[in-house]
């Protein structure tokens, strides 16, 4: 204790002292109000396994340290659950550029892809990978899901979710079939054109709700064979198909009897 | 009149009635009535039967429909509405759904059978058109089902209207900006339309009374005038052996047709219901109860409107004046007014303008073949590629994702295509039609090629034709081909300038875009001359013509 005493009026007590009260207090903070999915699970090990992942193929395009350039973003900060809507749906790593990055069969297996999400987690705090309570439609409210989806959503991905056009070759996927991790993850980092529905604009709950609507949706359409959803325009073309179709079918049929 | 006979039951009352009334002649006549016998007659028939489920459905669904805009909270069967204030019109349309019996199958049935309304009709249209059944004496007839089809319009408009989801709401907010969008009247109509500012209370009320009363009322009747004018014509025939325009070859209606248009009335039906039962359409819990504020993806209204839709999708922002105050939206006024205005009337008045070019006033009532009026076909062609071009316009999002491509780069290539489309539609239907009439021409001249090659002693080879018969022959030369019109010269003898020479010099430069380019049919002493040639298969077949 003596040499520390000795040393307390040393010039460079003070900036000791304030480093030392930051890191406490980032420490507190760490714990308390940062989502600490990534904390919980991931281990260093997965950090160094996310790493040398990362390096082999994520880094030609974001770059060693995750930094991005001009043409691709930096993914410091962009917290595990864009990690995991990226590449757990195939997105990420991308095959090739285009309007959009499209959604194929992963190539990331489970481990692979929570190895990448931990990696990128650790480069700065971002959101992090819901837990399966938040994203549970049981829990939701279809109706306040569907009046959500009507007002924040449906513009693009259409009532159902069934998809639509963007501007210059971009789209709103269908996301009838996306899983509710996903969909949580997409409100919350904005993947490609979407925008981000942070918490303040969409809150945890809500989020919960919009997912039980596209979960409500599954139960099918009471009127029969959907046609895709996609409305009067499908509409159009089954009449034309399958109602003039057959008429004009039955039209020559009935016409060709006598003569 | 009739006498009795003791072996049916029916003889006492019939006998009843027609000493009453004198029903028996007025029902031997149509008993007897022939009509002929082609598939694409029956294409009218579809959109009669379609307005006749239409009649049923749309009975049982005003049983149960509220035409009120009175908000009210829904609580029933539909888990994605609990809770959801919402319009009682909207409120009955689930509840005619979910908790009438059979209501869906109803609403299904209805909305099916008005899309095939719509499609039967513009069938039947194209097949008037093409065939020129329009000549006359039927061009008030033609006038008459015009009208028929913008009531159809009409009805379909005011009944996709009435459920008051989303998808309607927004069709309703277009319609309001199109009337808004007529110079000085605009903002007013709108007031007087909706009974205040977009949307009111007042809409849904008056769409339904339009719905229900006005505009079925009015397909009613204007289908008995039709109806009424084909008896009173005769029905058009095809071109063939022993049909003239002075005969009907066909059946009679009792018992051929009643029996054919009868069970034909089952298959529209059946088809109809089958429809309803199994595809969905229009599932308005999906889209919402409507509110101003949002628009989903994809929305669009029913495919006879899309053309609509397309216009002004295409129609770029730029054209929006403000004149000392006021806004002049040429933006919504040409896709939405000007457009669609010159396509219908072009449409109305088509057999008008092509009875003055060709200045016929002789009764018609054997059909054309297409081939045979170029220009006519390839004017119907070009309309309709602007119809489609307008239709793939109004589903450019849908084109966008299913075929992976550019919403910006359609728009611009369906601007482009539009103007260009149908000049090139017009340009290769014309140039294939009278490549078919010359077809025809030296089929009738030359007869059918047999593949045998026969050398002369002097050393000569020739193909041997094989002559046509003359059911083969009949139809291909029998058709006048129309020149262009000849005027009175601008002056007079005693050179004083004539008047209205202006004006029919207008018509005769009209009358040579249509008739100058044709196929003369063959004459007889052409077909004589091409015999004496010998390359008949006989010379023994002299051609029918001069008998």
């Amino acid at each position: 204790m003596k040499a520390l005493a000795a040393r307390r009026h040393h010039r460079l007590t003070p900036v000791v002292l304030v480093l030392l009260a930051l890191v406490a207090i980032g420490g507190v903070y760490a714990a308390f109000a940062t989502p600490s999915a990534t904390a919980d699970t991931a281990t260093n090990q997965d950090i160094e396994e996310g790493k040398k992942l990362f390096i082999a193929n994520c880094a030609t395009c974001h770059g060693v340290n995750a930094e991005g350039t001009s043409t691709v973003p930096s993914l410091i900060g962009v917290g595990a659950a864009a990690v995991d809507f990226q590449v757990g749906t195939g997105r990420m790593p991308m095959q090739m550029t285009g309007p959009q990055a499209e959604a194929k069969p992963p190539q990331m297996n489970e481990e692979q892809t929570a190895q990448l999400a931990a990696y990128v987690a650790s480069l700065g705090p971002g959101p992090a990978i819901p837990a399966a309570e938040a994203v549970d439609p049981e829990l939701g409210d279809a109706a306040n899901g569907a009046a959500l989806f009507r007002t924040n959503c449906a513009m693009c991905h259409n009532a159902v979710g069934a998809g639509g056009a963007l501007s210059e070759g971009k789209w709103a996927p269908d996301i009838r079939d996306t899983t509710p991790t996903h969909l949580y993850e997409a409100m919350q980092t904005g993947p490609q054109n979407m925008p981000v529905f942070n918490d303040d604009t969409l809150t945890p709950e809500e989020k919960r709700d919009i997912i039980a609507y596209i979960d409500y949706q599954k139960e099918g359409s009471a009127g029969g064979i959907s046609l895709g959803s996609l409305g009067p325009v499908s509409e159009g073309v089954w009449v034309w198909v399958v109602g003039m179709g057959l008429l004009i079918g039955a039209a020559v049929w009935i016409g060709a009897k006598s003569s | 009149m009739t006498t009795p006979t003791p072996h049916s039951p029916l003889a006492g009352p019939a006998d009843y009635l027609d000493q009453r009334t004198g029903i028996g002649n007025a029902v031997k006549g149509f008993a007897r009535k022939v009509f002929p016998d082609h598939w694409s007659f029956m294409l009218g028939e579809i959109a009669l039967y379609s307005f006749v489920v239409l009649l049923i459905s749309g009975f049982f669904l005003t049983m149960f429909f509220v035409p009120s805009m009175a908000l009210v909270t829904y609580h029933g069967p539909i888990d994605s509405m609990d809770g959801q204030l919402m319009s009682e019109a909207f409120a009955s349309t689930l509840k005619i759904s979910f908790e009438v019996r059979g209501g869906l199958l109803m609403r299904q049935v209805h909305h099916w059978a008005a899309l095939l309304f719509m499609a039967s009709i513009v069938t039947h249209m194209m097949r008037v058109f093409f065939t020129g059944a329009f000549r006359k004496p039927r061009e008030l007839n033609w006038l008459v089902g015009f009208v028929l089809m913008i009531l159809g319009l009409l009805a379909g408009f005011t009944g996709y209207s009435l459920p008051d989801d989303v998808l309607s709401g927004n069709g309703l907010r277009i319609t309001d900006g199109v009337v808004k969008s007529i110079p000085i009247l605009g903002s007013y109509l709108s007031y007087f339309i909706f009974g205040g500012e977009f949307p009111g209370e007042d809409i849904i009320p008056r769409l339904f009374a339009l719905h229900v009363m006005v505009v079925p009322a009015l397909i009613l009747s204007l289908i008995a005038l039709h109806l009424l004018f084909v008896v009173l014509h005769k029905h058009t025939q095809y071109p063939g052996g022993g049909r003239t325009d002075k005969n009907v070859v066909g059946f009679p209606l009792f018992p051929v047709y009643v029996a054919k248009a009868g069970g034909f009335f089952f298959v529209v039906f059946g088809v109809l219901a089958l429809m309803g039962g199994v595809m969905s359409i229009n599932n308005v819990w999906s889209y919402g109860p409507y509110d101003p504020s949002p628009v989903g993806a994809g929305a669009q209204p029913d495919w006879y409107m899309l053309f609509l839709e397309g216009s002004l999708r295409l129609m770029p922002g730029q054209p929006e004046f403000v004149i000392a105050g006021f806004t002049l939206s040429l933006n919504v006024l040409i896709p939405a007014v000007v457009i669609p205005g010159l396509l219908f009337s072009a449409l109305a008045l088509y057999p008008f303008i092509e009875a003055r070019v060709t200045a016929d006033k002789a009764e018609h009532h054997v059909l054309d073949r297409p081939r045979n009026v170029p220009t006519r076909t390839g004017i119907g062609v070009a309309i309709i590629v602007a119809f489609v071009i307008l239709a793939v316009a109004g589903s450019n999002d849908l084109v966008a994702t299913h075929f992976a491509m550019s919403l910006n780069a359609i728009t611009w290539a369906l601007r482009v295509l539009f103007f260009v489309g149908p000049v090139v539609a017009f340009i290769v239907t014309k140039r294939i039609c009278l490549a078919l009439q010359r077809k025809d021409r030296e089929l009738v001249l030359h007869g059918h090629e047999t593949g045998k090659i026969v050398r002369f002693a002097n050393g000569e080879y020739i193909e041997v034709h094989k002559p046509v018969n003359e059911e083969e022959r009949w139809l291909r030369v029998n058709y006048a081909a129309h020149r262009p019109l000849e005027i009175e010269p601008a002056e007079d003898a005693r050179g004083v300038r004539r008047k209205g020479y202006k004006a029919d010099r207008r018509w005769q430069k009209l009358s040579s875009f249509f008739y100058e380019d044709r196929v003369e049919p063959v004459r007889p002493s052409e077909l004589h001359s091409a015999d004496e040639h010998g390359e008949l298969e006989s010379g023994t077949q002299q051609p029918a013509l001069e008998r």
